[in-house]
Parts: C-alpha cells; sequence; structure tokens
C-alpha cells in the first residue's frame, strides 16, 4: 500500500501539487486522471522519488519515503516496477538484454536462470521470437509490452505506469490495460496509472484519483464515477462527444 | 549568474559521477563498450589527419627556408616540434570534440529525451555512475591515440618531406634527433590527460542536463563542441604557461 499525505510540489515557482492526500492499495490497479496539466505526472514522479515534495509525506507501506536515507531509497527502487509513456527502452540494448537489465543490475543470478525468467515475462506479456530484435525493429504496443516484462521481471511491489496507452490503437491500448490488470492480480502489487484515457477507467478503474489544477477533487471507483454529482467529474468523463452521447442515452432511459 | 550556475551543476556532476558505483560486471562490459566506440571508433580519422597535416607542416616549413645557410635537417626538427607539442595533443583535441564530443553529447541528450535517463534513476541506478564514469576510463585511453598521431603526423612530414624533394632522408631524420627534450614528452602526455578528462565530462554534461526535444539534442550536441573546445584551448595555455615558461 501507498499512502500519501498532503503533497505539495512546486516547479519553476508555479505549485504544482496542491496538498493531495490519498492511498493507493495493494492488488488494485489504482488509476490518477486529470486533464493535461492538472499535475499527474507531476504526483507521479513524487510518488517514485524522482521530485521531492516540498511538503507532505509518502508512505510505502509504513515507512515514509522521506525518512529513507540514500540506501533505502535504492532499495525501495529495486521493488518498483515502472513503464514509461514512451517505453523508455535502451535502444543500445536488443529486446532480451533490455528485459534481463533489472536482473543483471540487482540479482546474482546466472546467465541461465535470467535467461529462463527473461523469456517467461516475454511469454506473459504474449512476446515471443523477439528476444534478438532491437527496439526500433519493433511496433510501439509491442515496445510497452517488452516495457512491461522488464518492469516485472524482477518481480515488483508496486508498478508505476505513465500514460500506458498513448499512442496506441484501441485495440492495441485496451491489450495493454488489461495486461496490467492481470499482472497486477496475479502479482498482487500496488499499480499506479496515470493516464486520462476514459476507456482506461471504465476496464481497469479499481480505484480512480481526479486531479484537477494540482488538487484531489474526487476519488471512488470506475463505477462510482458515472454516477457521481461531482461538477469535475462529470466534465471531464463528459467531455468527449461518446461519453456525452452515452451520458443523453443514459438520461434518456432513467 | 547562468555560467556560475552551469560551474557548480558540473562540479556537482562530477561529485555524482564517482559515487554510489555500478556493479563491477556491468561497468566492465560498459567501459569495454566505450572503448570501442570512444577510441577505437576515431582511430581512422585520427590517422588520416595526422598524415596528411605533418605532411603540410613539413611541405610548409620548407617553402618558408629562404636562407641556404638554414640546415635541410630544419624540416625534420620543426616536424617533430609542431607535431609532439601542439599538433597531436590540441589539434587531434579539438577534432576529437567535434567526433567523441557530439557523439557523446547526443547519445546521452537523447537517453534524456527518451526517458532512458529516468528509467536508470527509477531502478535506483545511479545513472551518471553508469554513463559518465565508463567514458572517463575509456578516454584514459585518449593518450595512445596521441601516440599514433605523433608516430603518423611525424611520418606525414618524412613522407613528404623527403619523397616531395625538400630534403634527404638522413637530414630529415638528424632533424628529428636534434636537441630532444624529453620532458616535452612529458608535457605532451600531461596536457593530453587533461584533454581526455574534458572530451569525457563536458559533452556528457552538456548532454546529461539538456531540457527539451530532439532540436535541443542538436543545439545541446553544437554547445558541446563549443565549450569543450573553449577548455581544451585555456587548458592548453595555462598547462603551457605552468610546465614550459
Amino acid at each position: 500500500m501507498i499512502k500519501v499525505e498532503d503533497v505539495h510540489k512546486s516547479l519553476g515557482g508555479e505549485e504544482i501539487l496542491k496538498g493531495i492526500t490519498t492511498e493507493f492499495e495493494r492488488g488494485k490497479t489504482n488509476l490518477i486522471i486529470g486533464q493535461s496539466g492538472s499535475g499527474k505526472t507531476v504526483f507521479l514522479k513524487c510518488l517514485i522519488g524522482l521530485f521531492k515534495p516540498e511538503q507532505g509525506r509518502i508512505y510505502y507501506e509504513d515507512k515514509a519515503i522521506q525518512d529513507m536515507d540514500d540506501d533505502l531509497q535504492r532499495k525501495l527502487r529495486e521493488e518498483i516496477g515502472m513503464l514509461f509513456q514512451g517505453g523508455a527502452l535502451f535502444d543500445s540494448m536488443n529486446i532480451e538484454e533490455n528485459v534481463m537489465f533489472p536482473l543483471r543490475m540487482f540479482t546474482k543470478q546466472n546467465k541461465t536462470d535470467m535467461l529462463a525468467r527473461v523469456n517467461e515475462v516475454l511469454k506473459r506479456v504474449n512476446l515471443e521470437n523477439v528476444n534478438k530484435k532491437f527496439p526500433a525493429e519493433i511496433s510501439g504496443g509491442m515496445q510497452k509490452r517488452v516495457s512491461i516484462a522488464r518492469a516485472i521481471v524482477n518481480k515488483p511491489k508496486y508498478l508505476f505506469c505513465d500514460e500506458p496507452n498513448s499512442g496506441l490503437d484501441p485495440k492495441t491500448a485496451t491489450l495493454i490495460d488489461t495486461l496490467i490488470q492481470e499482472i497486477t492480480h496475479e502479482y498482487n502489487i500496488t499499480t499506479i496509472v496515470v493516464t486520462h484515457d476514459m476507456n482506461s477507467v471504465m476496464e481497469i478503474g479499481e480505484k480512480v484519483v481526479l486531479l484537477k489544477h494540482g488538487k484531489l477533487v474526487w476519488q471512488g471507483t470506475n463505477q462510482e464515477i458515472f454516477k457521481t454529482d461531482n461538477e469535475d467529474v462529470t466534465n471531464f468523463v463528459y467531455s468527449s462527444d461518446l461519453f456525452k452521447k452515452i451520458r443523453e442515452v443514459q438520461l434518456k432511459e432513467e | 549568474m547562468k555560467y556560475l550556475q552551469d560551474i557548480g551543476s558540473y562540479f556537482l556532476m562530477l561529485k555524482k559521477v564517482f559515487g554510489s558505483f555500478t556493479k563491477s560486471s556491468v561497468l566492465k562490459h560498459l567501459i569495454l563498450k566505450e572503448i570501442n566506440d570512444l577510441i577505437i571508433g576515431s582511430l581512422g580519422i585520427v590517422a588520416f589527419i595526422s598524415f596528411f597535416v605533418g605532411g603540410v607542416v613539413a611541405i610548409q616549413t620548407a617553402l618558408n627556408m629562404n636562407n641556404p645557410l638554414i640546415p635541410k635537417s630544419l624540416i625534420g626538427f620543426a616536424t617533430r616540434q609542431s607535431v609532439i607539442l601542439e599538433f597531436a595533443p590540441t589539434f587531434i583535441s579539438i577534432i576529437m570534440a567535434g567526433k567523441v564530443g557530439s557523439f557523446i553529447t547526443s547519445s546521452i541528450g537523447s537517453m534524456r529525451v527518451t526517458e532512458q535517463i529516468d528509467a536508470l534513476e527509477v531502478m535506483g541506478i545511479n545513472s551518471l555512475n553508469y554513463l559518465v564514469f565508463p567514458k572517463i576510463v575509456a578516454l584514459m585511453f585518449y593518450p595512445f591515440v596521441i601516440v599514433i598521431a605523433m608516430f603518423l603526423g611525424i611520418l606525414g612530414g618524412w613522407v613528404a618531406g623527403v619523397y616531395g624533394g625538400f630534403s634527404s632522408s638522413t637530414a630529415f631524420i638528424s632533424g628529428l634527433q636534434d636537441s630532444f627534450i624529453p620532458y616535452q614528452l612529458f608535457y605532451a602526455f600531461f596536457k593530453t590527460f587533461v584533454f581526455a578528462f574534458i572530451l569525457a565530462t563536458v559533452p556528457s554534461w552538456q548532454g546529461f542536463y539538456m531540457k527539451g526535444g530532439a532540436l535541443e539534442v542538436g543545439k545541446a550536441s553544437t554547445n558541446s563542441f563549443v565549450w569543450t573546445s573553449v577548455l581544451i584551448i585555456a587548458a592548453n595555455y595555462i598547462i603551457t604557461q605552468l610546465l614550459l615558461s
């Protein structure tokens, strides 16, 4: 579980996060949603320790990240898997080397064991026979799956995903969403996904947190988000024509 | 004010480069890769330039010797002095600032733009040690490149001097051996080590702290060449003043 208490963060003199308090449970896909510029990515970077909040505390289980020394923070990061928006695969390594990277850095396994684990996770993300290819030689969807494989290869306790669907067609996006949710349940990890994709919210949003102008304005499940009268939620959810029409049909039926 | 900030940021980077080391087995592999990319990969262009510039130095010296009292051995002497003292260590380092420096900046800058550096940081890896330290170690082999540049520069001078009809082989070699001061080799290799450190760290700093997208990677590469060259020239002046005057 990750607990966040009154987190404030400023960048370039502007306050981006204005006191966020929430909890992200283990074994659930937790979604952080909001419009562009609402502070989602800054919040994510605070959670993983790339940014230090000026105020507030972030707890991993019972330990506050602010109280950890460099060694403890490094150990914590070994338990974190991260899926970046663009995949962030290392260009100079092939797929096998990319996925094996955390094992080479943090374990003392021999190459045979590492290779077996790499093949296991690549199979888990439905990728086979790509081991020797380089990131530039595979599609965007495949890169995202390789990135998921790299994130889970060292059996992390926490999985962070920054806009995992961006730049993907709807079918591949659904596939990635489903994969993230399945892995969350299978490994019983705390997963946090930053997105502004309402399809993701509908499919995998076991807990949804809505940010607006750096403030948490609503939190609940993907079922509750379509029932709430919260104005910020309705403005965000029904901003697209598709969801507006769904809403009109719902209202007519009611 | 910005320059002061940049200088501070450069020295803070150096401190981080030598803190929390990457696993030795991984580091060994990275160092070998950097030696291949930065040192072995530069030999071709260095050999080509050294040979022909050495030749030009010999021809220019010969063409400017109008007084019949000046011995022909001066062509060999002037070639040796020019190549060992300035051409090989300094001129080749400026060329390396363009070749190796912009390669380092653009490769690290591209990693910054595509979040690969963030990926390293999230994994708990000291990205500066992982990316920059192997480059510093690899460029400590840079004096070997300079030895080759010195040899080929003098060889080019001999070929141009002898086969161009400006000097006899005996006179050229006599000039090469005339008034040789071994301390000058120490001076040349001392500054080569300093230039190697500049070549590894300044472009890395430019790439690591760049912000923006692909266009900014290009700008950072240009800045990297400019600043690396400026620092090499400035360091050359200071070292020459300290060691030779």
